[in-house]
């Protein structure tokens, strides 16, 4: 099928403007991460910024009454354990629900199912009882422990693992080979295009969480990034400057997870359980 | 094949390994999901107030409030109003997107790219260039910049006299989610045959045939997904609310989703219901439970299974 010459001419043109469009605001944070409070709020717009200050920078990431780091340190650490444990946790559970189908499994992907459908404040809510009764409330294990259990995550790996040739497991178990060892030894190291999807997926949904961490962090010294920005634009007096270089900073570990693995979440979602 | 006997003591040793590979999720799964799914319809019952623990059992007073408390209702039937606006607006955007790649294939990734890019930024950091610098109401943001240019009054975008909040609300989510939903129909567009076209071209279909006739019907499996998602999405949003219109002078008293209310009265500073909160949750859970029905029903009609 080939499209007509206009047609095309028309698509592209079409898919540029878009493209501006969709970069504008990455532009813009960058634009007044770089300028001066005046040249933001002049009534006189400008495209370029008159005089690039690159002071903000080491002014926001100098100033502890921000708390730009320890937010940047505790929202890598929970990121990071978040994604990890996740991905243990459903790879081994959506390889079980794809491989025995039993009753016994029906059930279990029903219940995960049905969680989907949950809004998460619902849970919240008992959950922060649980958590606070536990004595986990400003803690990494009350960041972490109770976002752990994915379904979504749970269900893409079902998904992934439906067509999973299952030769490779039967050539590994007449080499003596137990489940256990073939799950890691075999059937993982060829589902790293799905690990690599979910994981991605975990962790930018992990770094960019907002809820969670507000109920949760209630020490100051807790606080991820996006609740220390979103506190940014409630505090009073407002400073542009060091608004935006704390969003730049607070984007780029996201973008950079996102930029280089990419790739990956474009196949598994491809692949895997949204088809 | 193995004998009866050891397909036996295989299914058996199967079992075994199903609740050892299942049991670390199911455990996780029925302790921070369902133990406080039941705790929070258990908590719906009891009036709770500043305190973790259910002290009076009131029955369905905490419902009875809720459904009579005006700001509750209209906080639920302007959010009916929002899924219903943004879910059908958000698959027509992502859909409209997918096809456009479709026709371009130089620097195809690239833009494909550029339409997701967005996926990664958070919904706080989002609400902060729309609310900061695309519609601030003063004049230097930069939709009433392009308004005064060309005339125009500078509007108040999120100062509450009009709607038009819901401009910034809207663009906003768009940005943000558009190019998930276009990564799914992408993936649902390779999945069509390309004959199936080429015989339909040979059939001398147009384009606008081409898309009715074949696409549409063989998408059917990820729009219904995608509507699903979208809809899950619609409800739970609270985020870009919340980062968007709350201010030094605290949430104002319009567009509040059902979230955002639920949590002014469960964790804001006042009142710490958590019996209110509870029932308002179980109400939200019940409409999403009617809405996704009746999407399935919706989106059933003409299926051929």
């Amino acid at each position: 099928m080939k499209p007509r010459r206009s047609g095309q001419v028309a698509a592209y043109v079409a898919a540029s403007l878009l493209a501006a469009l969709f970069l504008l605001p990455f532009y813009i944070i960058v634009r007044n991460a770089f300028s001066t409070q005046q040249a933001i709020v002049s009534p006189r717009w400008r495209w370029w910024p008159d005089a690039v200050d690159g002071s903000t920078l080491a002014s926001v990431l100098g100033n502890p009454n921000l708390g730009i780091v320890p937010a940047l340190v505790n929202s890598a650490v929970v990121s990071v354990a978040q994604t990890a444990l996740t991905v243990v946790i459903s790879l081994m559970a959506g390889y079980a629900l794809a491989r025995w189908r039993t009753r016994a499994s029906k059930v279990v992907l029903g219940l995960t199912v049905f969680t989907l459908m949950v809004p998460a404040m619902v849970t919240f809510i008992p959950t922060f009882v649980m958590v606070s009764s536990l004595g986990w409330i400003s803690s990494y294990r009350g960041l972490v422990v109770p976002v752990i259990f994915s379904a979504f995550a749970t269900f893409m790996f079902r998904q992934g693992f439906l067509d999973f040739p299952r030769e490779l497991e039967e050539a590994a178990a007449i080499d003596g080979a137990n489940t256990w060892t073939t799950f890691w030894r075999i059937v993982v190291p060829n589902a790293m295009g799905t690990v690599a999807a979910v994981g991605t997926i975990t962790f930018i949904g992990a770094w960019n969480a907002f809820l969670w961490p507000l109920l949760i962090a209630q020490d100051p010294q807790m606080r991820t990034i996006q609740v220390v920005l979103s506190q940014f634009m409630t505090s009073q007096g407002t400073r542009y400057p060091e608004m935006f270089t704390g969003a730049l900073i607070g984007i780029v570990p996201a973008l950079l997870v996102f930029v280089f693995l990419q790739r990956w979440l474009v196949q598994g979602v491809e692949q895997s359980g949204l088809k | 094949m193995p004998g009866p006997r050891a397909g036996t003591t295989l299914a058996r040793s199967n079992r075994r390994w199903f609740w050892v590979f299942v049991a670390p999720f199911l455990v996780g799964l029925l302790v921070f999901v369902y133990v406080p799914l039941l705790w929070s319809l258990a908590l719906s019952l009891f009036d709770a107030r500043n305190t973790v623990t259910p002290t009076r059992f009131v029955g369905l007073d905490n419902y009875a409030y809720l459904l009579s408390d005006r700001l509750f209702l209209s906080s639920l039937g302007t959010f009916i109003v929002f899924a219903l606006f943004i879910v059908p607006v958000t698959f027509a955007c992502s859909l409209a997107l997918a096809l456009l790649l479709q026709r371009i294939t130089v620097l195809r990734a690239f833009f494909r790219s550029v339409f997701f890019i967005p996926t990664a930024v958070s919904y706080v950091i989002a609400a902060m260039v729309w609310r900061m610098s695309f519609f601030n109401g003063a004049r230097f943001g930069l939709v009433n910049t392009l308004l005064v240019a060309v005339g125009q009054q500078p509007v108040n975008w999120l100062g509450g006299e009009n709607d038009w909040y819901w401009f910034v609300l809207v663009s906003l989510r768009l940005w943000l989610q558009v190019g998930f939903y276009m990564i799914l129909f992408i993936a649902g567009l390779n999945q069509i045959d390309p004959q199936l076209y080429e015989a339909a071209a040979l059939d001398g279909a147009g384009a606008w045939k081409r898309f009715w006739y074949v696409t549409f019907p063989l998408l059917r499996p990820t729009a219904v997904a995608v509507s699903m998602l979208l809809l899950f999405n619609a409800f739970q949003a609270f985020d870009e609310f919340y980062n968007t219109l709350n201010t030094a002078g605290g949430y104002p008293p319009y567009a509040r989703p059902p979230l955002v209310y639920l949590y002014l009265i469960t964790f804001g500073g006042g009142s710490q219901d958590l019996g209110v909160g509870s029932a308002g949750t179980m109400i939200l859970t019940l409409v999403i439970l009617v809405f996704s029905f009746l999407q399935n029903r919706l989106l059933a009609i003409g299926a051929d299974k």
